[in-house]
């Protein structure tokens, strides 16, 4: 019997019994269905937190007091031991001033909680005292108004840049607020530049004001120490240079090498990925085992369809079917129930990973290989477990197959 | 002309267990293109081991075994099917249709795998439904048919690869006399045309329809005769549908 023919004869068997068809194809289904959705919502997840380490800046080199453990993660600043009070303002100062070949730029982000007030409304919020090179580090866009300026910063002028929320709430329409005044603790400041949203994680960015680090020092802290200092690296190759002598530059200031952090964004986004990835395949194989229960599913199914056709394998043996022939006959039912189960589920599974991304507000990734490799997983299951019952069916001796009740 | 079928010296052991049967004990015999032959004999008798051995569905331990030319004893199972296939059409009792296909798609199956083109498939598939009386009903399944309509189907698909011989094992088994007849006209026809054919039967009217009887016992050949008295089943049938009508008047 040709193959077209076997074919057709597989295709007439599965119709023949479509409620056992569908339940069979089912585990195939509910596999290949959460495979897909699984590793889809892993690699959405990675996506998303590349992307966000991506959108503090790239290049960027972070000096913090303390010790961090190698590898903590995006947010490993926040996971900083012992340290305190190291990072002098004169190191920033000196930084700033001291030219080496591949820093583009120096900035830091001094930070304290303050109400920040117009007419009557009141919020509090993240004021940030820095350069003015920090919004372009950081990616941040102007939606109004303007960015600081070197006199700005040299003055040491109250002059104040809102983020979209503040802004927001302030003066409703975030536009107004330029040239307005408004009080931060009881400084009154200029504003002169609003930002547009902006978010990281689901954390909202907006929710900040920046003023010149000058300024920040002189009326509203008159700390020595500084939370951070952010250097900007001009090519992604130099970044092991400049690291090395940033370390070298604080060792000799500070003295202890378990005083200070460097930390590299390039390595967080090496740890991002490899922790995103064995999460994806945590979830791939979970979601692969419900793809093996799909496939002994089938092995079960075909092994009762081989019992209650004995009959039907004697009589075409009789009439001239050979082994090979009722093996294809019977490895064609099992690859198609599953092949097809396959394409059902990965239509499914880009649904459901559609609808949990929209609902976790991830991005849905979808790469071409998960399709292949989930195609190509269901035929492999179909066969795999098909060909049990299929060389049980090509073996049966015809004359007891003919006289099984 | 030479033999179809030779057997010399068949034999075959069972073994169950311990237990040791020995269904044939050294069978031989020959059949002559155009022969229609009944094998009879009580159940044990070894009948349907020959029957399953004449049919290639089995090997026997000992003896040679020619059909048409070929020495089937030494065949391998790929080999066998291709001989089930083309030279050999079964007739089974209780029939052995695929319940879910049609008349036409039965009689089909061996057509294609002997891989057979269609075009010439549906031609020979028609002829011969059209030839055992089922033009009409090509495209019913076996649940809509009679139990002579279905041996009819049967025996077309056994006709179908244009076999060296037919086999028939008790093919009037599961048939009132009427159906019975008919089948064993077809058989009678069959063989007026010049088809070798081969039924095991323990019916002695149903014997009575072939030109030649072997009679078996204890897996060996009692008797070997030619029939005298033949019964010619268009003539029975006729009388058997007037003795009918006649009834259907006087009841």
């Amino acid at each position: 019997m040709n193959f077209s023919e076997s074919f057709q004869t597989a295709l007439f068997n599965l119709f023949a019994n479509k409620l056992r068809s569908f339940l069979t194809m089912l585990g195939v289904i509910i596999g290949v269905a959460s495979v897909v959705a699984m590793v889809s919502l892993g690699q959405g997840m990675r996506a998303q937190i590349v992307d966000q380490i991506s959108s503090l800046g790239s290049n960027i080199l972070t000096v913090i007091p303390g010790r961090v453990r190698q590898g903590a993660g995006p947010m490993g600043m926040f996971m900083a031991r012992g340290g305190g009070n190291v990072l002098k303002y004169e190191y920033f100062q000196e930084l700033r001033a001291t030219p080496f070949p591949g820093i583009r730029a120096v900035t830091t982000e001094a930070t304290t909680s303050l109400p920040v007030t117009f007419a009557r409304e009141s919020v509090f919020v993240n004021v940030v005292g820095t350069t003015p090179e920090l919004l372009e580090i950081r990616n941040f866009t102007l939606l109004g108004g303007r960015s600081f300026s070197g006199y700005d910063y040299s003055y040491s002028r109250k002059v104040a840049i809102l983020g979209h929320t503040v802004a927001q709430d302030l003066f409703g329409d975030p536009l107004l607020a330029v040239g307005a005044s408004i009080r931060v603790g009881r400084t009154i400041f200029t504003v002169v530049g609003v930002l547009e949203p902006k978010t990281m994680g689901g954390q909202d960015l907006g929710n900040q004001v920046f003023i010149p680090l000058t300024t920040f020092r002189q009326y509203l802290t008159g700390s020595r120490y500084l939370w951070n200092i952010i250097v900007q690296v001009d090519e992604k190759e130099n970044i092991p240079l400049v690291s090395q002598w940033l370390s070298d530059f604080f060792r000799r200031k500070i003295g202890d090498p378990e005083q200070f952090s460097i930390l590299n964004q390039q390595d967080l986004l090496e740890t991002v990925e490899s922790v995103t990835g064995t999460v994806t395949l945590f979830l791939a194989v979970i979601a692969g085992i419900s793809l093996l229960v799909g496939g002994i599913g089938i092995m079960n199914i075909m092994l009762v369809s081989v019992a209650e056709r004995t009959r039907e394998i004697g009589l075409r043996k009789a009439i001239g079917a050979k082994p090979r022939d009722i093996l294809l006959q019977f490895l064609l039912e099992s690859s198609l129930l599953s092949l097809v189960g396959g394409v059902v589920g990965l239509v499914l599974g880009i649904l459901a990973g559609r609808t949990m991304a929209s609902f976790s507000q991830l991005p849905f990734v979808l790469s071409p290989q998960v399709m292949a490799l989930a195609l190509s997983v269901s035929l492999a299951v179909g066969l795999f477990f098909g060909i049990y019952p299929a060389r049980r069916a090509s073996r049966l001796d015809p004359i007891t197959a003919l006289r099984y009740e | 002309m030479p033999p179809i079928i030779r057997v010399e010296n068949l034999v075959k052991v069972y073994r169950t267990g311990k237990v040791e049967v020995r269904a044939l004990q050294g069978v031989t015999f020959e059949v002559h293109p155009g022969e229609f032959i009944a094998i009879m004999g009580p159940s044990g008798s070894g009948k349907t081991t020959l029957m399953n051995i004449l049919g290639c569905l089995d090997t026997p331990t000992e003896g040679r075994y020619i059909l048409d030319g070929v020495e089937v004893s030494s065949l391998r199972e790929n080999q066998l099917a291709e001989i089930r296939n083309r030279k050999i059409g079964f007739v089974f009792q209780n029939f052995h249709l695929l319940p879910r296909l049609t008349a036409f798609q039965n009689v089909e199956l061996p057509l294609l795998y002997a891989s057979v083109p269609k075009s010439i498939r549906v031609r020979r598939v028609r002829d011969l439904l059209e030839r055992v009386g089922l033009g009409e009903r090509m495209h019913h399944r076996p649940n809509e048919l009679s139990g002579g309509q279905m041996q009819r189907v049967a025996i077309a698909r056994a006709l179908v690869n244009d076999p060296a011989i037919i086999l028939a094992d008790e093919p009037t088994g599961n048939l009132d006399t009427l159906s019975g007849e008919e089948i064993m006209s077809i058989f009678q026809e069959l063989n007026e045309e010049g088809r070798t054919i081969i039924l095991v039967t323990h019916e002695r009217d149903i014997a009575q329809h072939t030109r030649r009887v072997i009679h078996f016992r204890d897996g060996k050949i009692l008797k070997n005769e030619d029939v005298t008295d033949r019964i010619d089943a268009r003539r029975l049938l006729e009388e058997l549908k007037r003795q009918r009508s006649l009834l259907e008047e006087a009841g």
